[in-house]
Formats: structure tokens, sequence, C-alpha cells
């Protein structure tokens, strides 16, 4: 099968259906007709007339999840289309197992406008291969002076705003973008970093940092800015979700803010809980990232997140950049890291792991995405047009950057050998990718 | 014939052999430099290119003596007269240089790791002169020539490093070589200025100069750089002079035979007074000797490796 534009008319077999939504975990089949999900079950009635008119696609050890959601991602359209596109960064997002993304507003121009959201949603639909959901910018250009037009940004279509990239610094500021997102019932996620403590670092502080001579950026300027924005959001009651939770100590907050009743969700990225400071010893600038990866403790510490439901969502950050950003002095190199490619085995080696249970699992990239962003995804729905992901568990191979959809090769995970992978991603009721 | 590596980028990847090694060598070499004419043929026809991306007077001229007084063709490149005033980057230029086969590569840079990740994209080899805050491995080991001269041994030699460790190359090279050869090291200033975990390197932390002074075999001196009260690490020079400056106030509880270091350049009157600086307890010029001589014997071990296969 290859993607076309075609509704599908098939059926899945015999696969572990897997929904968090409706608490699903069930080997069964999943019936598609002209698109749209007929029949969710363990023994699903049909004649042998209709079946013979619909593909059949034997779903035996694998699993069928609802479309799986990235909330987190750089497109970098418009204005840095060497590093991505729409097209191809959606294009790395189904062939990873993704129906939908969420992108960030730093591209140039910020998407600070109803005009940027329109663009992107029109890019999206003209040439993407999955949903794209536009963030907004909190402040106009990411400056963090003046409010942008949250009204206006949700009207085009934006689901939340965010100056991600950059932290917002002003308390005020920050203050009053969750007064005035309130007022529109607007998700504001938070890049949490004290800039003035992590300024002019490259890498997680500590001994590794020392050893290396790479100034170091201390979990304290993630943990200022948490704290701060959970304090802020009890304050004015708005809805906050904080960005790629890297450091043991932010976990410790924000379980504490829930546990307190703050409105506030946090996500992850897959390489806080994979990689350790001590890879940066070879200086490649593949391991540059804002945050940065840091300890065992931290590691540690967002598994324990994960796996308690402190930290709702896993989130790939997929931040593309070229050689020209990153082949070059460390120092000097660009931060972020792709993953839309490369998240999901690493998701799935959590539950070999024994950190999350399958249905955990699938939930932190499907249902609580979407709860967080209010979208009417993540779950398998009778009648709606199917967004499905059909995931093999089992399959074995190394992760090579050379063959990804993505434009740009930052991929740290290169050549590591890993388990699962999508074999199957239907997006609107077509399907978008086959492996 | 104990080294067999391509490059000589940190002493931390060196074991004590190595190390022991290059600086016998070292010594042979610097007979050499005390001869009316200053010149072996050792390494006749070989080409060695100084490409320095940070300012320097002192490493890059002891590069350059000592790579033609083993008769070799040196070039040097700084940024500034670079193509990377041109935009070019450092990989490019290093690539376009090695497409005029050079036989040994001599970096210097601002940023820490640079000459490990050049290294890695060439065969030639490449000799850090200095990256960053990471390494200096030939100041560190004409620091240790420099103390066994006078010391005969660096086991169980007491050598305390004084002043702004955290920005200090020389420091965290000094630390591996000389825990290596069995001295005991301490860093000693402002907490502040000591990066955090630097015991996992293997030395000792105090903030408590005049009580380490009197234990001291070998006092190091490290340049203090006046910007970093702007980096709020300091309240004032005047600060930092009072509480960690060498002076010969200070040096009347120290050992008879201390040996006073600096790698240069000095801030006279900041972290060492002329008086200190120019007293008989001070080695400071014969540091600068003695780099000659170790850079012949690294340029020596690089710049004839080839031959050896």
């Amino acid at each position: 099968m290859k993607p076309n534009q075609n509704p599908a008319n098939l059926i899945l077999r015999n696969g572990r259906l897997i929904d968090p939504g409706r608490d699903l975990d069930l080997v069964g089949s999943v019936l598609i007709e002209d698109g749209k999900i007929v029949a969710v079950g363990a023994h699903i009635q049909i004649g042998a007339q209709r079946l013979a008119q619909l593909e059949q696609i034997d779903a035996t050890g694998k699993w069928i999840v609802p479309g799986l959601i990235d909330m987190h991602v750089h497109l970098r359209e418009p204005g840095e289309e060497y590093k991505e596109t729409i097209c191809s960064g959606t294009r790395a997002a189904v062939a990873g197992g993704f129906s939908s993304v969420a992108c960030m507003p730093n591209t140039h121009p910020v998407n600070d406008c109803a005009a940027v959201t329109q663009f992107i949603l029109k890019k999206a639909a003209e040439e993407g291969l999955c949903r794209v959901f536009p963030v907004g910018a909190i402040s106009t250009g990411l400056e963090g002076k003046n409010l942008s037009g949250f009204a206006e940004l949700q009207a085009a279509g934006a689901v939340a705003v965010s100056d991600d990239g950059r932290p917002v610094e002003s308390s005020l500021l920050m203050r009053r973008a969750l007064d005035y997102a309130k007022t529109f019932d607007l998700l504001v996620i938070s890049h949490c970093e004290d800039l003035g403590l992590s300024s002019g670092g490259l890498m997680n502080e500590g001994p590794v940092s020392t050893r290396l001579g790479l100034r170091g950026i201390p979990g304290a300027a993630e943990e200022i800015m948490a704290a701060r924005d959970i304090l802020l959001a009890e304050l004015s009651g708005a809805r906050l979700h904080l960005a790629h939770i890297s450091s043991a100590g932010s976990v410790a907050l924000i379980r504490e803010a829930k546990k307190r009743g703050v409105c506030v969700t946090a996500e992850t990225a897959p390489h806080y809980f994979t990689l350790n400071q001590e890879l940066l010893s070879t200086f490649n600038p593949v391991y540059k990232v804002n945050p940065p990866i840091r300890t065992a403790k931290d590691i540690e510490a967002v598994k324990a997140g994960l796996a308690d439901g402190t930290i709702d969502a896993i989130a790939s950050d997929h931040a593309p950049h070229s050689s020209v950003e990153k082949d070059i002095e460390f120092e000097y190199a660009a931060n972020g890291m792709i993953g839309l490619e490369s998240s999901l085995p690493l998701i799935l080696g959590l539950v070999r792991e024994g950190v999350l249970s399958p249905s955990q699992a699938i939930a932190k990239v499907s249902l609580n995405p979407a709860r967080i962003l209010s979208i009417p995804f993540g779950s398998i729905t009778e009648g709606a047009p199917a967004d499905l992901t059909v995931i093999d568990p089992q399959a074995e191979y190394r992760i090579d950057a050379n063959t990804f959809e993505s434009k740009s090769r930052n991929c740290p995970f290169h050549g590591m050998q890993v388990r699962g992978r999508a074999v199957l991603t239907l997006v609107d009721g077509k399907v978008a990718y086959t492996a | 014939m104990n080294f067999k590596r391509k490059d000589l980028l940190g002493i931390r990847e060196l074991d004590v052999s190595e190390i022991e090694y290059i600086l016998d060598l070292s010594r042979s070499f610097k007979e050499i430099n005390e001869r009316s004419i200053k010149k072996v043929p050792t390494l006749r026809g070989k080409t060695i290119i100084h490409l320095f991306y940070e300012p320097s007077t002192r490493t890059r001229t002891s590069f350059d003596i000592a790579a033609k007084r083993l008769s070799a063709d040196t070039y040097s490149i700084t940024a500034s007269t670079s193509s990377a005033v041109k935009g070019e980057t450092a990989l490019d230029t290093m690539k376009n240089l090695e497409a005029m086969k050079p036989d040994v590569f001599v970096i210097r840079h601002s940023a820490s790791g640079a000459p490990w990740q050049l290294a890695a994209r060439t065969d030639v080899s490449v000799i850090n002169a200095g990256d960053g805050m990471h390494e200096h491995p030939s100041q560190a080991l004409l620091d240790m020539l420099t103390i066994m001269d006078k010391k005969k041994s660096l086991r169980g030699l007491n050598v305390l490093i004084v002043g702004d460790i955290f920005h200090s190359r020389v420091a965290r090279s000094n630390i591996w070589g000389l825990t290596k050869m069995g001295a005991n090291v301490v860093t000693c200033g402002p907490a502040t200025l000591i990066p955090p975990d630097i015991d996992s390197m293997g030395a000792q932390i105090s903030h408590r100069l005049d009580t380490c002074i009197p234990e001291a075999d070998v006092i190091m001196v490290l340049r203090l750089q006046k910007e970093r009260q702007q980096q709020m690490l300091l309240p004032s020079l005047r600060e930092y002079s009072a509480c960690y400056g060498i002076n010969p106030q200070r040096l009347k509880k120290a050992r008879k035979d201390v040996l006073i270091m600096h790698p240069g350049p000095i801030n006279r009157g900041v972290e060492i007074s002329p008086e200190v600086a120019d007293g008989p307890f001070s080695v400071i010029l014969d540091q600068v000797t003695n780099g000659v001589a170790v850079r012949m014997a690294l340029l020596f071990l690089l710049g004839q490796r080839q031959d050896f296969f």
C-alpha cells in the first residue's frame, strides 16, 4: 500500500487494540469504510460479500492505537525551509506514527497573528500528510514585551500560545498572558528557563561540564521558571502546560503542584529519559539541546514522573537544523535535535523497561496531548474519520537518520539498535504512511 | 617508543608512561636551545601549520620557534587573517589546508573541544594549543618539566593552584597531569571561580589561601581577567587581590623552597605582586624557556609519526 488520497476501505484484523480513552486493551479488529471507523471490537460481524470489497490487513502481533499526537514540534516553515517544511515535517510525522502535530511559533515570521496561522494551516491542507495544530506566540515577535492577539490566533486555528525557544522573562507579562488566555480558555505552554542563570550555558552543569570546560546550565535555571509559572497559574487559574521537562527538581515541583490542585500539565521528550550528559564528552553538537540532557538521576526522575502521571505527555521537540548550524564548533552550534522518526521506539522502550504499561505509553502520545490541547482526537471513535496507527512492537532495527523523511539529520539516536515502529498511519481516513 | 597517538589533544587521555616519555624527550631537546646554532634537521621537509582562532603571543611564538629549531616549515593562520572573517568555518579552513598536505596542525581555539572536533575529521596530526576552558596540554607539560627541574619528582608534592580555576584550561590540564604523576593538587579561590565538582577531577578545594600557603611546595598563580568583575563573579579587583593576591607578606609563611609559577600573561598587582613575580621563588621565565623544549618534543613525536609506519 502506498500513501494515497482515497478514503480507506479496510479491515485491520486480530491486532491488539489499545485505546486508553476507552480503557480498551484487547485483541480485535477495526473496520474502516470510506475513511470512517465503522466498527471496533473483538468480534466484528461482517458479511462475506462486504469483506471481499475491503482490503484486509492481518494485524496479528501488532498494536492498533489511536493516531499518535506529538504536541511539540518545529516545522520551520515559514522562514527556514532549508531545515524542514510543513510537507517534509509532516511526512516525518506519519513515518514515525504520528497523525497530528502541534507546531511551535518560532518561525520567520513568528506565528503571532492570524495571517501566519492561516498560512501554516493552508500549507498543511495542501501539502501536509498529517493534521497540523499551530501554536501561536505569547508575545509579538517572541520579544517578551506585548501580548499577541490571542483571540485572533485562536479564531484562525491556534490551539495554544507559547514563546517556546525563549522563556517569558517578565513575571508580569506571564501573569497577564495566563489571565488573558483564561478569557478564551486557551492553553499557555511555557518554556521554563531563567535566562540570566542559563546565560552562556552549553550543557548541564556538573562534573562533566567542569571536565569539558563547557559552561553549565544548572537544573535550577529550569526549576525556578517552572516554580514561578506554577505559582502564576495558581494565581490566575489558567491552564498551564510546561514544555520539555528535563530535571528531577522540575518533576518534583510539578508533582507537588498537581497534588495541590494547580491546573498544570507537563511533557518531556525522549532524549530526557534516554540520553545521559556523558555523551557530550565527544563534543558532538548533535547532543546539544536546550534544556540540556542531564544526569542518570534526572533520567530516573523523569521516568518516575511519567510512571506516576506527573508528566502527562511525551513530545519530541523535533527541532531540525542543517549542517550549517550543527557541523561547527560545539559552542557555536544550534540547540535542538529531531525526534519525529525516533520517538516511538524509545517510548516503547519504557514499556519493555516496565516504566509504563502499553496503555499508559500510548496515552502519553494520544489521549493526554489531545486533552491538553483540547482537540477531538487521541481515541478510536466509531463514526469519526480514521486517525489510527498500527505499530509493530517487535520490529528490531537500527535507527538510520539517512533514511528519514525529515530534511534534517540532527538525530542523536542515529545508529541506535531499537525495537518497535509504526507500520501504518491513517490520517483523516486516508493512508498517510505504510512501512 | 611509548607514544603512538595521531594527536596530542589533552592530558586527561595520557597515561603516566606517555607523560614521562614526553618529559624525558623534552629534557633532551633543552640542550639544543642552549647552543649557539639552535637548529637540528629532525623535521626538515615537514610542514607545520599553526591555526589560531584565539589571540596568543607566547604559545604561538613558542610553537613556531620549536618547529623552526627542528627545521620544519611553518605557517601561521590566525582568525583575523583567515577566511573566518569571510564566514568560512574552521572545518572548511582545515580541510583546505589539509589539501595542501601539511604534517601537523597546531590548533588553538576559544571554543572548548574544537581541536577534538577537528582532529576527528582529518588524518593530519593535531596538537591542541589550548581550547576554551578545557585543556592546554603543552602548558601542563612544561609546568611539570619546570617543577621536576627543581624538585626532582612530582610524587607527593603539594601543588596549590590559586585563582580563576573556573575559566582556566591551564588548571584543568595541570590537575590531570599532576595528579597522574602523584602530586596533591589543591585549588584555591573564591567559590564563584571554582567550577562545580572540580573534586571529581582529583583536586581538593579550599577558599582559605593563607592556610594553604604553608603546605605548598608549588604555588601556581592563574591570571585573573579583568572582565570577571562585570560577570558578577567578583565585587572588585581590590577585594580579589586582598583575599587571593600572592604578595611578599603572604609568602612569609611559605616554605623556603617554594616555587611560584604563572602561565602568563600576568596582571601585575592583581593576582601576583611585582615583587613576587620578579622575586627569588619565581620560575615564571623558566616555564617559558621549557615551553620551547616541550613543544619541540611534541612536534617531533607527531611530526615523525608517518615515518614509523
